[in-house]
């Protein structure tokens, strides 16, 4: 009998959907689950993903959080081979200790949380912080273990397999079930990070604090007010970090300390609220406009991984995500005229984020970080109103050769995707023909109703 | 006075690939134990022992062995005990959940389940015993099940097996009281693991095997006799104990 379920949702909340769920308890039954399964196919992990990029409506979902082993780790060399379902929280706890003087080895990049699988990792080529100085998740892969739905298994690196490398990372997991990493980690002096924040009154401070910082500052990333408007339009909060040589700290734990129990039954983020929020976190540093710390880098890195499931809090209908890059060039013209839309449409965002992304390529087709100047911001699920919004979002981003990120998406147009991502060409062919997603089906990428 | 660098746990698992028992093991690798893990599956194993080494264990060695046959039990403890020159802790965790409506038509099954969820793991507890008792030290930390609480009709040759398993361990834990050897009888109540993947497991009472595997470190160490994980079902089948015949009878627990 088959068993279909609703329990496995993206992180928005937005979609419900029926799957059929393995959760195979080592790699082989994973491969076996692929060969045998009659509905198509998709990798399921921690469920972090915000739009539909991790649900396959009507299909199986493999979940990979059994395949959670550590398969070889060299301290010497800091090359690490883990299952796909590891977590990037169990890395930290395990490997990421402080040697005697505070050095140790560290995740290359993390992105915003912890709680994210591997193979989740590789699959959207994650980014963090850092991306000026280490680029994306996929550039420290050294090699994957690939099950394809024909029963066979591949590894897959720069050397090997390099076509079908090249579209795993950042592949959304459409190119098969990544079972295996071998990551290249990263040395750092100090497990601790020294960090500021410094209030910006304007748009144009951020791209000079931009500047200034990406040169001494590994990690930087703002926080705007999208509720200012006019002659405030663009001030945020301008955080910056670098590893603290000679200092230590202990790793974060491997779960939220609290948690959200139940969904709120009407949003917690509403109009009143967003706008309280923005008030006061505006004014958190105080007169000074500027606040300094040395300590532990789950603050600064996983500062929402403090509170499980707050998802929740947008109430039942959920919420959207959206994330765009655009190239430096347009980038003034472009943040400026996305921020004017979204105080103007008066769907306020609490999380909004502006990050400039570097110069070092992103090593897979549909990897989503390009130069530039990336805009994050979440709206809750408000009907048309925010739908709406979204779309003008998208259109000035796409006017300025700018695209959008799959992780976090559920409202981008064939069109968009299309022009953001002129690979996809070269990435079909690559694709297991029995896996599919409700991302693919809904963009174009797998042939069916929706094609390109 | 000086400083003694305490020696790394000896710890050995049987039916290490367990759900529960993985996570136990982990626990006990990243504090830097030495582990003897025992189980079916070599290929399971030999994974295992990979994790284990990086989560930090001081020394992990894998030991085959089929828990059915009851024979081998003698000789399956003495190999364990001996890797390491003796024992500070055995985990007993192997067991199967099978299907009630199937033993209840064929007897073959039954007594299967019989085999391995009581009368094997009674004899490999009596082998761990003696040795530990003649060390006058140690910890026999044995998983039973809630189910072995009260006999209902929706699994009592499963409930029968593990309830007889908690008074086999109160018994034992009588007889090496004198030797100071803890005797844990754990009995978890809803865990995610691969032996309940068939049950749709939705509802608050569904533990994951870390925090059950956080309560048994925990009781090890404060030597507890008898672990209820999570801790509501105490209270739970204080409950089901409790409640009289008539009322008891008309449900379908």
């Amino acid at each position: 009998m088959t068993m279909w379920r609703q329990d496995y949702r993206s992180w928005g909340r937005t979609v419900s959907a029926n799957h059929v769920v393995d959760r195979p308890e080592n790699r082989d039954n994973a491969t076996r689950a692929l060969s045998e399964s009659e509905f198509p196919v998709l990798a399921y992990g921690c469920g972090r993903s915000y739009g539909d990029v991790a649900l396959n409506p009507g299909g199986r979902l493999i979940d990979c959080r059994s395949l959670d082993r550590f398969l070889a780790f060299n301290r010497a060399t800091g090359v690490l081979t883990c299952e796909a379902g590891v977590r990037l929280a169990d890395i930290l706890a395990v490997i990421c200790r402080p040697e005697a003087d505070g050095s140790g080895w560290f995740l290359p990049v993390t992105p915003g949380t912890r709680f994210v699988t591997v193979g989740g990792a590789i699959a959207n080529d994650v980014h963090g912080k850092n991306h000026h100085r280490f680029g994306t998740f996929g550039r420290h892969v050294l090699a994957l273990e690939l099950a394809r739905s024909d029963g066979s298994r591949l590894v897959c690196s720069p050397e090997q397999n390099p076509d079908l490398f090249a579209a795993t990372i950042g592949g959304l997991g459409l190119t098969g079930l990544i079972l295996s990493a071998t990551l290249q980690l990263r040395r750092v002096e100090g497990l601790a990070v020294e960090a500021e924040d410094i209030q910006f009154s304007s748009l144009s401070d951020f791209f000079d604090l931009a500047e200034a910082s990406d040169r001494d500052w590994e990690y930087t990333a703002a926080w705007v007010d999208c509720l200012a408007s006019g002659a405030h339009l663009g001030r945020g909060i301008y955080s910056r970090a670098r590893h603290y040589p000679g200092k230590g700290v202990e790793p974060p734990g491997r779960n939220s300390r609290l948690s959200i129990p139940i969904t709120s039954p009407i949003p917690a983020t509403n109009s009143l609220s967003v706008r309280a929020f923005n008030a006061l976190y505006w004014r958190k540093l105080g007169l000074n406009g500027q606040t300094s710390r040395i300590g532990s880098y789950e603050p600064v890195f996983y500062p929402l991984d403090a509170i499980g499931e707050w998802n929740r809090l947008y109430g039942p209908k959920g919420f959207y995500q959206f994330q765009c890059v655009v190239p430096h060039e347009q980038a003034r013209e472009a943040v400026a005229d996305m921020l004017r839309l979204i105080a103007q449409s008066g769907e306020g965002s609490m999380l909004v984020v502006l990050k400039t992304f570097g110069d070092l390529p992103s090593p897979g087709l549909l990897s989503f970080p390009r130069p530039g100047v990336t805009l994050a911001l979440d709206f809750p699920e408000r009907g048309t109103t925010t739908r709406k919004l979204l779309r003008l979002l998208e259109e000035v981003a796409v006017a300025a050769y700018g695209r959008l990120y799959p992780a976090k998406d559920s409202l981008m147009t064939p069109d968009a995707f299309r022009q953001g991502y002129p690979s996809f060409e070269q990435f079909q062919p690559m694709m297991d023909p029995r896996f599919s997603s409700a991302f693919a089906q809904r963009i174009g990428l797998i042939k069916g109703e929706a094609q390109l | 006075m000086t400083m003694q660098v305490s020696k790394p746990m000896r710890v050995a698992i049987f039916g290490a690939t367990s759900g529960i028992a993985t996570a136990v093991a982990r626990r006990y690798a990243e504090s830097g134990a030495r582990l003897v893990l025992v189980a079916r599956d070599q290929a399971s194993l030999t994974a295992a022992a990979a994790d284990l080494e990086v989560r930090g264990a001081a020394e992990v060695e894998v030991q085959e062995a089929d828990f059915a046959r009851t024979a081998d039990i003698p000789a399956t403890v003495a190999a364990a005990w001996t890797r390491f020159d003796g024992l500070d802790l055995a985990v007993v965790a192997y067991g199967t959940l099978p299907d009630q409506q199937e033993m209840e038509a064929e007897s073959a099954k039954a007594e299967q389940a019989l085999v391995l969820n009581f009368l094997s793991p009674a004899l490999l507890c009596g082998e761990l015993a003696h040795r530990f008792e003649a060390r006058k030290s140690g910890t026999l930390a044995v998983i039973s099940s809630v189910a072995g609480d009260r006999g209902r009709k929706s699994n009592y040759v499963y409930g029968a097996a593990k309830g007889g398993l908690q008074r086999y361990l109160e018994g034992l834990r009588h007889r090496l009281f004198a030797a100071g050897v803890q005797v844990l009888d754990i009995r978890p109540g809803f865990v995610s693991t691969k032996m309940t993947a068939h049950l749709s497991q939705k509802g608050p009472l569904w533990a994951s095997p870390d925090q059950v595997a956080a309560d048994i470190v925990g009781a090890i160490q404060k030597r507890k006799e008898v672990l209820y994980t999570p801790w509501f079902w105490r209270w739970v089948m204080m409950g089901v104990r409790n409640a009289p015949g008539p009322l008891f009878h008309r449900t379908s627990l």
